[in-house]
């Protein structure tokens, strides 16, 4: 018995999917990139919670493996959408996704 | 020894690859070696294998070629006499055809895709001959099919030789068809392919069923097609577009006997058809006095000696179908030395006259082109069967079978003979006698081909000279060699024929002998007075002669009945299949999208946000799809 499952795995799931929630709702009412970013941080990682849990209570270690690999590959993720607004903004001077509508039809 | 018979065929097969390959690289004198060296090579192996052969076929599989369930097609070769008699006439003609190419084609940009084509002919030619069973018979004589395509086709920048090709390929197809069929048949009937399986099989059978009648005569329609008999025969004379030494290895040596020599393999299925051996003996006959009038008036010296050619073939056919298959094969050899040699000598006088073919235009060369002269002297004399040339010999042995087996059909082939005489006397004299009718400059630049033509002319006329004394008959004192040596082949079709010719008494023998040699040799007199020295442009308009002058209109009626037909059907298949129902369907498809795409295209429409909505959703639909449905 490690701490992790001294909490009903029903507490976990919803409180992932709250989580999980609240990323989809930023991602899609937000206008600002940076912020939408951070959504998609939040969705990513109440998916590592819910991937810990589930692998403490299945007494498998591999689940927890996998949060590391995710980790790094969100961290990796992170970098290259960063230096993506960076550019963006140098040549827009703005981060709202609005402004970036011009490859279309 | 398996090696060395190997690579008789697979010698010419590398020296088309890597001429073939580089041969925009290759320089001119490699290829000059390496073309005719892969012959040479062949050749000797053959030599080789004639040496130590001992009158026992031998049969050896490579691979198994295809193999589904029971069925198994092995890819494997037949060494007897007959494939060895094939494989020395196709090496050994083919390679001093190869050597006199050098010179002949030396001044051509295509020099090393010829010689790449020509090797390319010869293995499949080999394959062909060498086949152990039907199957990859039909691989060799397909490809001989397709090299006699390219190489007629060779100059592809006219139109008017391409179209030749063009014909001279679809006409085969048609025989090949025939031949595919009676190979399916041979197969239904016997269960294999393998020569061995169905002649033992076969000998079984009774003669004249029906299974055996169609197995022979659909074979028969593809050697009229390969060998250019009536009626798929027009093909040949249009094929002198080609190269003249490609004429002569193609069209007179070696491809155009494919169908001889296939008829000559399965003569045990033959023999057992009498029905077929009255038509192609008709065929034969009907071909032979047809061509033979046809090129007595023709004006281009290569038309002429291409309309003889088909003659030749007919005499040959005439001799299987009366059951002389050695006589035959016999003369098949005889007249692949002669023809090849004036061919080349045909080629030779082209060559001296920059591309002149109208003998009309000739005359006198005799002085100008003394070896080109002798050597088609040497030619002429023997394909008309002057003693003791090789064309008598074998012209013998085929009118004596003949007469022991019908005189009707030996008094027409001794007319044919006849006009054989008088059209290559009419050549000769045209050409080499009398005064030139050319232009002047044109007489100015005459002038002896080189070594490199003239030697190969030379080995032809002493092979076309004395190639005959391989089968001196018994009534002459000979022992009748090639008689001997193919025996074993065809014992079981002497066996089994039933209209073998009876045996013509030795005295009736040498007066018939005497008689057409005293006819040859008037023909060659008239043939003389009616040349030498007089205009031949003014031929008298009688109506027959105009019908032969123009070929009998063959070409016009094939033209008028089948090529036109064809050509219209296309058209109005073209304007209403095509037209209107296919192009409509593939238009439609490529309309229908654009359309489509036109009305959905603004989904596309720059705003992340959108995206990010549709991707959600996509993803929600998915969910909801995987978990409800």
């Amino acid at each position: 018995m490690n701490t992790l499952t001294t909490i009903p795995i029903n507490h976990y799931l919803i409180f992932c999917s709250m989580l999980f929630s609240i990323g989809v709702i930023g991602v899609l009412i937000k206008r600002n990139a940076l912020v939408i970013l951070m959504s998609v941080e939040l969705m990513i990682n109440s998916v590592n919670l819910l991937l810990a849990a589930f692998s403490a209570y299945s007494n498998d270690p591999a689940g927890q493996i996998f949060v590391f690999f995710i980790m790094v590959v969100a961290a990796a993720e992170v970098a290259i959408g960063l230096a993506i607004f960076v550019l963006i903004y140098k040549t827009t001077h703005s981060i709202d996704i609005d402004v970036l509508n011009k490859l279309k039809w | 020894m398996t090696i060395l018979i190997a690579l008789v065929p697979l010698l010419p097969l590398l020296g088309f690859i890597i001429l073939g390959l580089g041969y925009r690289g290759i320089p001119k004198r490699v290829a000059a070696i390496l073309g005719p060296g892969t012959i040479l090579i062949s050749f000797i192996l053959s030599l080789i294998v004639l040496f130590n052969f001992r009158l026992s076929p031998f049969a050896f599989r490579f691979f198994d070629w295809i193999s589904l369930g029971p069925v198994s097609i092995p890819f494997e070769f037949l060494i007897d006499s007959l494939s060895i008699l094939m494989m020395l006439i196709i090496t050994g003609v083919g390679f001093v055809i190869h050597v006199y190419s050098i010179g002949y084609m030396s001044h051509d940009k295509g020099f090393n895709r010829f010689f790449a084509y020509m090797n390319l002919f010869i293995f499949f030619m080999l394959i062909l001959v060498m086949s152990a069973n039907y199957a990859v018979m039909f691989i060799g004589w397909e490809g001989v099919g397709l090299c006699s395509y390219l190489l007629i086709g060779f100059w592809f920048k006219n139109q008017q030789f391409n179209n030749a090709a063009k014909k001279a390929f679809i006409m085969n197809r048609i025989g090949d068809l025939g031949f595919l069929l009676g190979m399916f048949l041979i197969f239904t009937t016997f269960k294999s392919f393998g020569y061995q399986v169905v002649f033992e099989q076969a000998k079984t059978m009774s003669a004249g069923s029906g299974t055996m009648v169609a197995i022979t005569m659909l074979l028969f329609i593809g050697a009229v097609g390969k060998s250019a008999q009536i009626p798929l025969y027009t093909w040949l004379p249009d094929a002198m577009a080609g190269p003249t030494p490609v004429s002569a290895l193609i069209h007179a040596a070696t491809m155009v006997t494919a169908g001889v020599y296939m008829v000559a393999r399965s003569g045990v299925l033959y023999v057992l058809a009498p029905v077929t051996m009255e038509v192609m003996g008709i065929t034969a006959l009907a071909t032979m006095l047809m061509t033979a009038a046809i090129a007595i008036f023709q004006n281009d010296i290569k038309k002429v000696l291409a309309y003889s050619t088909i003659s030749q073939l007919g005499y040959m056919f005439l001799a299987l179908s009366v059951g002389a298959f050695t006589g035959a094969m016999f003369h098949l050899m005889t007249h692949a030395f002669f023809k090849a040699l004036l061919f080349l000598g045909a080629g030779s006088v082209i060559h001296a006259l920059e591309g002149e073919q109208d003998i009309r235009k000739m005359g006198g060369l005799k002085n100008a082109l003394p070896k080109t002269y002798w050597t088609f002297l040497v030619g002429t004399l023997a394909i008309a069967g002057l003693p003791p040339l090789s064309g008598f010999f074998s012209k013998d042995e085929i009118l004596g079978n003949v007469f022991g087996s019908s005189l009707p059909l030996w008094v027409v082939a001794v007319g044919v003979s006849m006009m054989t005489a008088f059209y290559m006397f009419r050549l000769l004299f045209l050409t080499f006698a009398g005064k030139n009718r050319g232009s002047d400059p044109q007489s100015l630049k005459i002038h002896e081909s080189p070594s490199v033509m003239t030697i190969p002319l030379i080995i032809l006329a002493v092979l076309a000279f004395f190639g005959g004394f391989l089968n001196i008959p018994e009534i002459m004192g000979g022992s009748g060699m090639l008689k001997e040596f193919l025996a074993p082949v065809f014992a079981d079709a002497v066996r089994l024929n039933q209209l073998q010719p009876h045996h013509v008494a030795a005295r009736l023998e040498w007066s018939n002998m005497v008689v057409v040699l005293l006819l040859v040799l008037l023909m060659a007199y008239v043939a003389y007075r009616k040349t030498v020295n007089r205009d031949p442009g003014t031929a008298s308009r009688n109506v027959l002669i105009r019908l032969i002058e123009n070929k009998f209109y063959v070409d016009e009626v094939y033209d008028y009945l089948f090529v036109r037909p064809a050509l219209r059907i296309s058209d109005a298949l073209q304007k209403f299949i095509e037209e209107r129902f296919i192009d409509r369907i593939v238009n439609g498809t490529g309309t229908l999208v654009v359309r489509f795409s036109n009305g959905i295209r603004y989904l596309q429409s720059g705003h992340v946000g959108m995206y990010l909505f549709f991707m959600i959703i996509g993803i929600l639909l998915i969910l909801f799809i995987n978990i409800f449905l």
